[in-house]
């Protein structure tokens, strides 16, 4: 009974703090009002026995939103509301969609005839976890472990401002660099 | 606690993102919208491990794979926000209109 009051508060919690995110005026708040609803989504899945997967949620949100923080102020749109302006466009039109669809999902969720439990819950989640990352689902890792590198360097390449190319020309063979303040290191 | 009660959370925090990514019109906050959906697939992930296939360590995998989706979507965005804010001052949706396709 205190598991289930605990679980619909959190997620309310996360609801409220979801809908905070697009609500508040200053975008940095913004940010912890996401992080506040990812630690919610995080105690709900505590709640759930998935305590590995829980403590990720939480650790990697809260660093990942301690970043956003600060491109949120980089970008922020109103900085300590000295420009007024509005962050939406097709506010009703967004809302309609958001409402819709959250409509059909909890329709779909209420009517459909779900199955029964199947099986008994292993005595350690996170054992179950890692046998199958190991094992049986190694190629999803595989796949995820390539992403992410694919990721490191996509994302180093379309942040790189000037790489060596435009410091030594397409052949890499200027003999200093070419660069707007004198003073760089040489090849 | 029942899986409904779950799900229920998971379909309003979809709702709210979708919400936000379709009205908002900073690129960051566009982000945040889509972060928002990845997180309440990480709800029903979790909800469709405990309460149908507990025996099973698929949901658990969903869970992880939508963990990897979330970071790989904030990197690659804060990095074409970064790049297109570089090239031309834009850190709006509606002013790179011409990026639709």
């Amino acid at each position: 009974m205190a598991g289930d009051i605990a679980v619909v508060t959190l997620g309310m919690l996360a609801v409220a703090a979801g809908i905070a995110v697009f609500v508040v005026d200053s975008m940095a708040r913004a940010t912890f009002a996401l992080l506040a609803s990812f630690l919610a989504v995080a105690g709900i899945l505590l709640a759930l026995d998935l305590v590995y997967l829980a403590v990720v949620t939480a650790l990697m949100m809260t660093m990942e939103m301690a970043v956003m923080a600060i491109f949120m102020i980089m970008f922020m749109m109103n900085p300590a509301g000295l420009m007024p302006m509005t962050m939406v466009h097709n506010a009703r039109g967004s809302a309609v969609a958001g409402a819709s669809v959250f409509t059909v999902l909890t329709v779909g969720i209420w009517t459909i005839d779900w199955p029964a439990r199947q099986g008994t819950q292993p005595d350690d989640a996170t054992r179950q976890l890692g046998e199958s990352i190991m094992g049986g689902h190694m190629l999803v890792m595989l796949v995820i472990g390539i992403g992410l590198f694919a990721t490191i360097i996509a994302g180093t390449v379309l942040a790189t401002q000037r790489g060596r190319y435009d410091r030594f020309g397409p052949e890499l063979d200027a003999r200093r660099p070419h660069d707007p303040v004198a003073g760089g290191l040489p090849r | 606690m029942t899986l409904q009660i779950v799900l229920t959370v998971a379909a309003a925090l979809i709702g709210v993102g979708l919400f936000g990514t379709l009205s908002q019109q900073s690129i960051v906050m566009v982000m945040m919208g889509l972060e928002l959906v990845v997180n309440g697939v990480l709800l029903a992930g979790g909800a469709a491990w405990y309460f149908l296939t507990p025996s099973a360590p698929d949901a658990q995998m969903l869970i992880v794979v939508a963990l990897v989706v979330m970071a790989v979507e904030m990197v690659m965005g804060f990095a074409a926000t970064i790049a297109i804010y570089r090239a031309r001052q834009v850190d709006m949706v509606d002013m790179a209109k011409d990026l639709r396709g």
